[in-house]
């Protein structure tokens, strides 16, 4: 086993949150200390995203995207390369809703702080919001539909720059349009003599403060750079470790190290379990062409979910849609004049849902769906069906239907239609891409994991800085409050390393 | 470890996918390819239930019409497939999701499959479409 050194500061993972600390913290490594990000997929070159949906699912997402929880009826997705998550979400920039922050309740934490913290990110990534000639029809007929059922409808901001609308987003933006960390943050912390090292998995954080780490090998054939270290296992000692390789990453290498860690790591988990709602028009419509996703509705706080616009690839619209045989290919048959809306249910921290690890050490995510939820998912089925039927589609695929087609000609009948008793666990396909939780904030030991700076209670050389840290759901699309709270994380580590020097 | 279920997983992807019954020798081939890729990297355990689902399958289409599912008509093997995606046991409905899910990745990540569907995604977005 190796031995590069000893570190002044280690951050796992290159994320929304890995990738937020380890710019935040540039100043310290420019007087001098040595900063190390330890990230374990990938770096790719540009030319590498290819937008085929099997090839970059593969490369780009754990499990190809389909990691299950352990009853197999859902499937989580996240990415495991240099950006992380940043590289495969479509770069909707919202900042955290207040009633949520004040929901959290975590002493600490304050509302306005984040805010002023999400604006900076916002600006630094270039978030706006695309003008009308780059909508395409997917999105305005969102747009129309919502209004014309009674939504209020919000135009997403967008973290990009130089767009071509190649609507690929989820596969990896091939024109590096979409500005991630791997665009922006981590780059800069580059640049500014932050050391970082892809394709090196943390196995385990002891309680001397060193890392058993592993870098894999670059396969024959593969693509991806190789790492920037030579594969093997190596040693690494820090000073402070920071814990940023999201819900799914940071949870279960805690969970497997031998530390005196609070009892509540791997609670709270929430994850916004979605569907992905699929209705046909008589026409074709841009839906393939154009950023995919520039509206949502929210209503969160009224009724439990959020719908947003969303245009999948051919596979992962097939999965979604239910069933299978004639009527499914129908629909399948009918891609060009598919309109897509995304359901999300804004769920919460349930005592049965949470994170473990097998005997291997590897995450297992425990999730059962709470009457709640499935009430949420109902009623954002049924809202999504009269978005459709309002912007003009002929039939609507509702996954809690049955049978799931509903003509045009039934659509005052919505409520009868679409209804909980058609909901079976592992019939339906559910997803998520928003994990969060395991490590929440709070005000000790007793409550939670951290405090609100993300320090761990009883080991403050340990940080958390990722989605983990959320005590229950944030009701949105979740990274520009994981940048804020990652750059609290960052805060606190440059004003620790202040006073020991003054000391 | 498909070459030994292959006429039946056949049979099924026909089921879940009908314009599957055009496909020919090479592109079925190309269909299992992916399959087999998929299940590649999961634990030989996840391996040996698909493959014993496929089994359990034909055996229960034994067990209802007695006949191997082979050869079911159409609407036979739709309707036990069908009643399986609806079972009562969580087990069952999960194993026919996952078994639907290769089969439908089987045949829509295929390039032809994708542009049949009218699916034109390009990266060089709005351009393309000039």
């Amino acid at each position: 086993m190796s031995a590069p050194g000893r570190y002044d500061i280690v951050i796992i993972g290159s994320g929304a949150g890995g990738g937020t600390v380890a710019q935040g913290v540039v100043p310290l490594a420019q007087a001098g200390k040595r900063i190390l990000v330890l990230e374990r997929g990938p770096r790719f070159r540009d030319q590498e995203f290819t937008g085929r949906e099997l090839e970059m699912a593969s490369l780009l997402y754990a499990d190809g995207g389909a990691f299950l929880t352990a009853d197999g009826t859902m499937t989580l997705a996240f990415a495991q390369c240099y950006g992380g998550s940043t590289v495969v979400y479509t770069g909707t920039s919202l900042t955290a809703p207040e009633r949520v922050i004040r929901r959290w309740a975590v002493p600490g934490l304050e509302y306005d702080d984040l805010v002023s913290r999400s604006r900076r990110y916002l600006g630094e990534n270039n978030a706006h919001h695309l003008p009308d000639a780059e909508l395409n029809d997917n999105n305005r007929f969102f747009a129309r539909g919502a209004r014309a059922a009674g939504y209020a409808v919000e135009q997403f901001p967008v973290n990009v720059k130089g767009c071509l609308g190649s609507s690929l987003c989820n596969l990896g933006c091939p024109n590096q349009a979409k500005q991630g960390t791997n665009r922006v943050q981590l780059p800069a912390a580059e640049r500014g003599g932050v050391e970082v090292v892809t394709r090196a998995e943390v196995l385990r954080i002891d309680a001397d403060r060193s890392l058993a780490v592993r870098v894999a090998p670059t396969g024959a054939g593969s693509v991806g750079l190789p790492s920037e270290w030579a594969p093997g296992e190596y040693r690494v000692e820090a000073s402070m470790v920071v814990c940023a390789a999201g819900t799914l990453g940071t949870n279960p290498l805690l969970l497997r190290s031998r530390l005196p860690l609070p009892p509540s790591l791997g609670h709270g988990f929430t994850c916004h379990p979605a569907l992905i709602l699929v209705a046909t028009h008589a026409q074709p419509i841009t839906n393939d062409v154009g950023h995919p996703k520039s509206f949502y509705v929210n209503r969160g706080a009224e009724e439990g979910f959020v719908l947003e616009t969303c245009m999948y690839f051919p596979f992962t619209t097939a999965k979604a849609l239910a069933g299978f045989g004639p009527l499914h290919s129908e629909v399948m048959q009918a891609y060009a004049r598919q309109q897509q809306i995304l359901l999300l249910s804004v769920d919460r921290a349930a005592t049965q849902n949470r994170i473990t690890i097998d005997r291997n050490g590897q995450p297992v995510v425990h999730y059962r769906y709470t009457p709640e939820v499935v009430a949420e998912l109902v009623r954002g089925n049924r809202a999504a069906a009269r978005i459709f039927f309002a912007a003009g589609a002929t039939h609507v695929h509702a996954p809690f239907a049955d049978p799931p087609l509903i003509a045009a000609r039934d659509a005052g009948r919505i409520d009868q239609l679409i209804e909980a008793r058609h909901w079976k666990p592992g019939k339906q396909s559910i997803t998520s891409a928003h994990p969060m939780g395991g490590c929440p904030m709070g005000r000790s030991a007793a409550d939670s994991v951290t405090d609100a700076w993300g320090r761990v209670h009883g080991l403050p050389w340990l940080r958390v800085a990722d989605a983990s840290l959320f005590p229950d759901a944030l009701e949105i699309n979740p990274y520009v409050t994981i940048m804020a709270l990652a750059d609290r994380v960052a805060e606190g580590i440059r004003s620790d390393f202040a006073r020991n020097a003054t000391a | 470890m498909l070459v030994s279920i292959r006429p039946m997983l056949r049979a099924i992807g026909v089921t879940i996918v009908p314009e599957a019954q055009d496909l020919d020798e090479r592109e079925w081939l190309a269909l299992e390819e992916i399959v087999r890729g998929a299940l590649a990297p999961r634990p030989r355990a996840l391996q040996r239930q698909f493959v014993l689902l496929v089994h359990v399958i034909d055996w229960l289409a034994v067990l209802r019409y007695g006949r191997h599912f082979t050869t079911l008509d159409p609407a036979r093997r739709q309707r036990l497939l069908e009643r399986l995606q609806n079972a009562p046991l969580l087990l069952i409905r999960r194993g026919i999701w996952g078994l639907r899910t290769l089969l439908l990745m089987g045949y829509y990540c295929r390039p032809t499959a994708a542009r049949a569907i009218g699916y034109g995604a390009d990266p060089r977005g709005w351009q393309a479409r000039a």
